[in-house]
């Protein structure tokens, strides 16, 4: 029954949640879309922070839904074992590195006052959830090695299964409890997602890279344009 | 050609004394708010001096604006690539710490009438209005203020660079000190950094008047746009995750008044009008060279009577009475017509489109034996009105900030101001021009009747020949593609909502 609940029933009303919720925020108060940055105010231990955590956890974040997306072309990166042991330790660094940088993250916004002029409860929440989620991340990976391979036996088909509406959580039943927790958690950030900052990570502005540099809007030919 | 209109502006540094008038009346409309105390859309900096942020000109410190690598016609922002800035976007290595501007305070002013009765006169301690704890206050707005010739702000001035003792000499020997003000607001310029740096694009030009805005709603609060501006003049909101700057104050311009640091300014320094320019060779002014950056910049800026220019701006849409604000412009007269307008920093290669008509600064005075005595000129008259070989400050100096080191282009303005100063002279002494007035405009090429409306534009302009408000028409805009009645039903009050930063 738990199991449903957290494998069923949770991923999908995270699911509804993150997109139903990010539309509405939206559309109704588009102005809190911002990484609300804080370097202004603290430049230097941000400097470390941001920079471990979002390479790490961006490179984590890929991996998964790499294995996920592709998993033969995953199962065919990892056919020797000298490849299994260069991912595996190449995830634990990443998955330490991670940890480090939301330490900082964590340590600048209890220790500085400035920074914590500009902390909210949501603030708390996020980085909190963040942490618990990544040290689990961390003790599934070296408590229960090899998941580079066993994840592709577990999580894959469960994930493909939700995706196709058609829920198959048999291969997660048998799992340690870390595992579950871990794999909870995901959904638990997901669901986060349209209430908190992490709203940031959905608004990667990649079309920088070809726009043109600049920018002329006429009144006139919006207008027109607003109309349809 | 693809013509377009841009609101610009001109500050006549001869006449600003430096009240800061501008930069309060600037705070009190747009920033004085939580998490803009320290944004001076407009500031006034005392020069030489290190300016706000502190020496925001120094780009190998800022990264701010546009290079030109040798042997490249093409311009790079001097920050990084566009995949770089993605790549920096989790932590901008250049942008400037709250140190570089100063924490914003208040004094705990209620303790005054608060505190306990005590055998000492109570005080009010200053407050950071950051965290609303006591502070020690480190710097602030204008804290060189006044003071050149300071080894601490003065002697740190980055256009110092590269000057000689000598000139150094002469900007900061006590007897012969010199300064003067550069107040400063967002230039609007047309080849924007801050435009360009931004990841989202949520800095646009507006087509119709060139104004610069941040979209609120799409700032994501990456602050590269702070970076990207080498003038510093985009601010970043630390209470709502978003960057702010000069909006021109266009709620006023397009009810048809003047913005509000124009409208205030004690020295009457401002003047604001259109200018038509055309948009396709934006991209060769700002990429010439160092040496050629002002008159290709004055090159793209056309006569609004020339009928050629009219028709093509016609057939971009730019309204008549656009136009005809145009040649009713005084900012077309001194940029382009009387040339004595000059862009701060060109080499920036924003292409700035607010322009300055450099100080000719007080004459000047030597102590001699107790006695201030005028310095005598070569021919050793006395010289009330300075000739160009006696210049208060080096030319050198003026060249780093008004023409990217191009000493002939200020030293023709200075020709030029000194020419028209001895037209008056003459016409006030004797009514005619003596042979001293004569040879000094010939050497400015200017004409009587040239230097005649300089002195009108300069002393006595009236409100309405500083400030030339094109009708900025919003409403017909509109009204031309819109039914009315449905606008009016769909503007409404708009949907407000408190700016407030998201959880
Ligand atoms: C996808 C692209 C992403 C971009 C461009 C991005 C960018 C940023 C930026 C600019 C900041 C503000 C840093 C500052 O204070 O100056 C930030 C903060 C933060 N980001 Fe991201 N981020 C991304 C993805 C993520 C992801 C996937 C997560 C978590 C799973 C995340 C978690 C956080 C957190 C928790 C903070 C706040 C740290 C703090 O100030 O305490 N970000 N991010
Ligand atoms: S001066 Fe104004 S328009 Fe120019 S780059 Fe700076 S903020 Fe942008
Ligand atoms: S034009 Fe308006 S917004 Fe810009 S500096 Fe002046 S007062 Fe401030």
């Amino acid at each position: 029954m738990i199991d449903q609940l957290i494998f069923i029933a949770l991923p999908y009303t995270a699911a509804a949640l993150a997109i139903v919720m990010t539309i509405v925020r939206w559309r109704t108060n588009r102005f809190t879309y911002s990484s609300l940055s804080s370097q202004l105010l603290e430049n230097s231990i941000l400097s470390w922070a941001s920079v471990a955590w979002h390479y790490a956890i961006l490179i984590i974040l890929l991996a998964h839904l790499g294995a996920t997306v592709f998993p033969g072309l995953w199962a065919r990166l990892l056919g020797g074992r000298f490849q299994l042991y260069v991912l595996e330790i190449t995830g634990l660094g990443l998955a330490l590195l991670s940890i480090v940088g939301l330490g900082l993250f964590i340590w600048r916004r209890l220790a500085l006052r400035r920074i914590r002029a500009v902390t909210t409860r949501g603030d708390w929440l996020l980085l909190i959830a963040l942490l618990a989620q990544v040290i689990l991340g961390f003790l599934v990976a070296s408590l229960y090695r090899w998941g580079a391979t066993w994840y592709l036996h577990t999580a894959t088909p469960w994930l493909t299964s939700l995706v196709r509406l058609d829920p198959n959580i048999t291969a997660l039943v048998p799992l340690p409890w870390l595992i579950k927790l871990h794999f909870a958690g995901g959904f638990v950030i997901l669901a986060l997602l349209p209430f908190t900052r992490l709203i940031h990570a959905i608004t990667l502005p990649i079309g920088y890279l070809w726009r043109p540099y600049q920018i002329v809007v006429w009144n006139r030919r919006q207008t027109r344009a607003n109309r349809g | 050609m693809n013509i377009r209109a841009q609101v610009s502006m001109v500050f006549h540094l001869d006449k600003c004394i430096g009240c800061h008038t501008c930069s309060i009346a600037c705070k009190n409309i747009w920033t004085d708010r939580k998490g803009a105390e320290y944004m001076w859309w407009n500031n006034v900096e005392t020069k030489p001096g290190t300016g706000y942020p502190v020496q925001w000109e120094d780009q190998a410190k800022y990264r701010g604006g546009w290079e030109k690598k040798p042997g490249s016609d093409r311009l790079s922002l001097r920050m990084n690539g566009r995949l770089g800035t993605l790549g920096n976007i989790f932590y901008n290595p250049h942008l400037p710490r709250l140190e570089d501007y100063y924490e914003p305070w208040t004094y705990q002013y209620e303790h005054l009438t608060s505190a306990p009765e005590g055998d000492d006169q109570p005080t009010a301690r200053p407050i950071s209005m950051i965290t609303g704890e006591p502070i020690e206050i480190q710097r602030g707005p204008n804290w060189d203020d006044d003071l050149s010739g300071s080894a601490v702000y003065a002697a740190n001035d980055p256009n110092l660079d590269g000057m000689s003792d000598d000139e150094r000499q002469m900007m900061f020997e006590v007897e012969r000190l010199v300064f003067f003000y550069l107040p400063r607001i967002c230039n609007h310029c047309l080849n924007a950094g801050c435009v360009a740096a931004c990841p989202t694009g949520a800095i646009y030009k507006r087509g119709e008047d060139g104004i610069v805005l941040v979209n609120q709603d799409r700032c994501r609060g990456w602050r590269m746009c702070v970076t990207g501006c080498p003038y510093k003049k985009v601010y970043y909101n630390w209470s709502t995750g978003k960057s702010e700057k000069c909006i021109l104050c266009y709620p006023r311009l397009e009810t048809g008044q003047a913005p509000a640091c124009f409208h205030t300014c004690v020295g009457r320094i401002r003047y604001l009008g259109v200018l038509l320019y055309d948009a396709d060779r934006i991209q060769q002014a700002a990429a010439a060279e160092d040496h050629d950056l002002v008159e290709a910049q004055r090159a793209i800026i056309v006569d609004p009577f020339d009928p050629a220019v009219i028709a093509a701006a016609r057939a971009n849409g730019v309204p008549d009475a656009m136009i005809e604000a145009a040649q009713n412009s005084p900012v077309y007269q001194f940029v382009k017509a009387w040339k004595l307008a000059l862009p701060l920093h060109p080499e920036f290669r924003t292409v700035p489109m607010l322009f300055y008509v450099p100080p000719m600064l007080p004459i000047q005075a030597v102590a001699n034996n107790g006695r201030v005595e005028v310095t005598r000129g070569n021919n050793s008259e006395n010289d009330y009105f300075g000739t160009l070989d006696q210049a208060r400050l080096p030319m050198r100096y003026m060249a780093r900030l008004f023409s990217a080191g191009n000493e002939d282009e200020v030293a023709q303005v200075y020709r030029r101001l000194i020419a028209v100063r001895l037209y008056r002279r003459a016409q006030n002494a004797s009514g005619e021009l003596d042979e001293s007035a004569r040879q000094a405009l010939a050497a400015a090429g200017l004409t009587a009747a040239e230097a005649q409306a300089i002195y009108e534009m300069t002393s006595m302009p009236t409100f309405e020949q500083r400030f030339v408000i094109p009708p900025l028409a919003r409403e017909v805009n509109i009204e031309a593609l819109q039914d009315p009645f449905t606008h009016k039903a769909e503007a409404g009050f708009g949907f407000e909502r408190e700016a407030k930063r998201g959880e």
